[in-house]
């Protein structure tokens, strides 16, 4: 399978992999994907006082598609507010990244671990209010 | 000859595909040339010389196979490949015995073609058994005698899996077959060549033959058919009646000559082949356990030809592997390299779990594979699983000491 280039440098170059402290109040975790499927991402945000998204960190078990996914995600979320990460759909990456069809689920996922790691964060600010 | 040297260029991958394919022996290609060329004869020209010296070349191939398997030469037919011979021999028994018998046992962890040509046959009626594997990818010799009745008019179990490399216990299988009046096929296109096969100490009936598998050419194959007791078969392709009627059709005479020489010289070299494999085998298997927790050889490594090693990687995807390693040609169990999104069934035949499953690699080693090379293959999976463990979210649990089992995943 040919991969576009853009995808190959986020799979051989992935930006922002790591973790954040999970417990962190400022700190959103979006876990999804399942190991028996052959992918799961671990997808984090930190949203600063001013509301934008100042850092983000992955880790990703799958294929090229999904790391490169996962990646792109972490770059395309940074500076935004939460509200503006959110409108963040799987087509965009998709079309980003050229994914042939049979890893479209792979965007999909990636849009999946952005929403749930923002409704962890929404989760725990609420909590705390 | 030092044939080590001559297969692969420099800007290409180490190849550790072995069970794929094989490149051709250098010799064998020797031995071809001059029937593409000036012996171009058709065989089964009885008028003149070309067409003797063709059939002499194609007869002496067919004495060369047999030769391999323990088998007389008559009882050798050629056809394209091991998947013709697989469809021939079971399709082809099961239609002739068909009012006497219409039962067929075979595994799970079969060859595709043979699976599905039961699939053909259950539609048109056979009853087909398909018996389950142990862990270790073998079958249970007492449930085979048990799901073998006085209906069964072949059982067919391949003599080594393509995807572990396990050996089934041929002998035994054969005697059970014997002691119940079933024919015995075996798909040993991954066998021949590589472990000493036969067929009448085996009790072997019907054998499936590859020439690709063996480092002769791709689109020729033999079916050996056994002569006495007689089994007879329905053939799927009609005409001529070239290869006693079981296969018509112009025999290709250079391809028959390739995959003749490559029996001769697997004859010659298999001791000396399994023994420098063996110690490949098992420098790869070190140099990784030294160095990686946490890995999983798939299948028996007893029962095993030592040209095949598949390997889990706990918490790293398989195709994302194959795609670090981009200097070794290796293959996948996960999903994510076919179409399917389904792991390999022969894995999951095993009981291999899902999320191991999708993280295992094929590494085939064979003729031309050096110990350079498995050094290198080495250096590469270590580097690469280290890297794409510290990207994983489940390596990084296991760490933690979390049970991923423990965690409720949504199923997408």
């Amino acid at each position: 399978m040919a991969y576009s280039e853009k995808l190959i440098d986020h799979y051989e170059n992935p930006r922002n992999i790591g973790s954040l402290d999970k417990n962190s109040e400022d700190v959103g975790t979006g876990l999804v994907g399942a190991p028996a499927c052959g992918d799961v991402m671990k997808l984090q945000i930190k949203v600063g006082a001013d509301g934008l998204i100042e850092d983000a960190k992955f880790k990703t078990f799958g294929c090229g598609s999904a790391i490169a996914s996962s990646s792109l995600v972490t770059e395309w979320v940074k500076g935004k507010t939460i509200d503006e990460a959110e409108t963040i759909k799987n087509t965009d990456i998709a079309k980003h990244l050229a994914l042939p069809p049979v890893k479209i689920h792979c965007s999909v996922l990636a849009e999946d671990a952005i929403k749930a790691a923002i409704a962890d964060y929404r989760a725990k600010t609420k909590k705390a209010e | 000859m030092n044939v080590h040297t001559q297969i692969r260029r420099n800007d290409q991958p180490i190849y550790l595909d072995y069970q794929a394919t094989t490149p051709m022996d250098p010799r064998v290609l020797e031995a071809m040339m001059p029937y593409f060329t000036h012996q171009f004869g058709n065989p089964h020209s009885r008028s003149h010389s070309y067409g003797w010296e063709a059939e002499e070349g194609v007869e002496k191939a067919r004495g060369q196979v047999a030769k391999l398997i323990g088998a007389d030469e008559k009882e050798v037919i050629f056809t394209s490949g091991a998947t013709e011979s697989n469809n021939l021999a079971i399709r082809g028994v099961a239609e002739f015995y068909k009012d006497r018998r219409n039962h067929i046992v075979t595994t799970v962890t079969e060859h595709k073609c043979v699976l599905d040509t039961c699939r053909h046959l259950q539609e048109q009626g056979f009853e087909v058994t398909y018996l389950p594997v142990q862990k270790n990818g073998l079958i249970d010799l007492d449930a085979l005698r048990a799901a073998v009745t006085d209906k069964t008019v072949v059982v067919s179990v391949m003599a080594v899996n393509n995807e572990i490399g396990v050996i089934q216990p041929l002998a035994e299988i054969g005697k059970i077959c014997r002691e119940k009046k079933a024919f015995f096929h075996t798909d040993a296109a991954q066998a021949v060549g590589k472990i000493a096969l036969d067929v009448e100490a085996m009790n072997i009936d019907l054998m499936s033959i590859s020439g690709h598998k063996i480092y002769g050419p791709k689109g020729i194959g033999a079916l050996y058919v056994r002569r006495k007791p007689r089994v007879r078969l329905v053939p799927l392709i009609v005409g001529g009646g070239q290869e006693r009627g079981f296969r018509s059709g112009t025999l290709p005479t250079p391809l028959c000559v390739g995959l003749g020489e490559a029996a001769e010289i697997a004859l010659k070299e298999m001791d000396g082949e399994a023994k420098r494999l063996a110690k490949l085998q098992a420098r790869l298997l070190k140099g990784l356990q030294d160095r990686l927790p946490e890995i999983f050889v798939n299948g028996d490594l007893e029962h095993r030809i030592p040209g095949n090693l598949n390997i889990s990687f706990a918490y790293v995807e398989g195709e994302s592997l194959m795609m670090g390693i981009k200097n070794l040609a290796v293959s996948s169990g996960s999903a994510c390299t076919s179409a399917s999104l389904e792991p390999s069934y022969v894995l999951r035949a095993l009981g291999v779990e899902e999320e191991l499953a999708h993280t295992s690699l094929r590494i085939g080693l064979g003729r031309f594979t050096t110990e350079h090379e498995v050094d290198t293959a080495v250096e590469e999976l270590v580097r690469h699983v280290k890297k794409l463990r510290e990207m994983s979210p489940l390596w990084e649990m296991a760490q933690e000491g979390i049970d991923i089992k423990s965690i409720e995943w949504a199923a997408h």
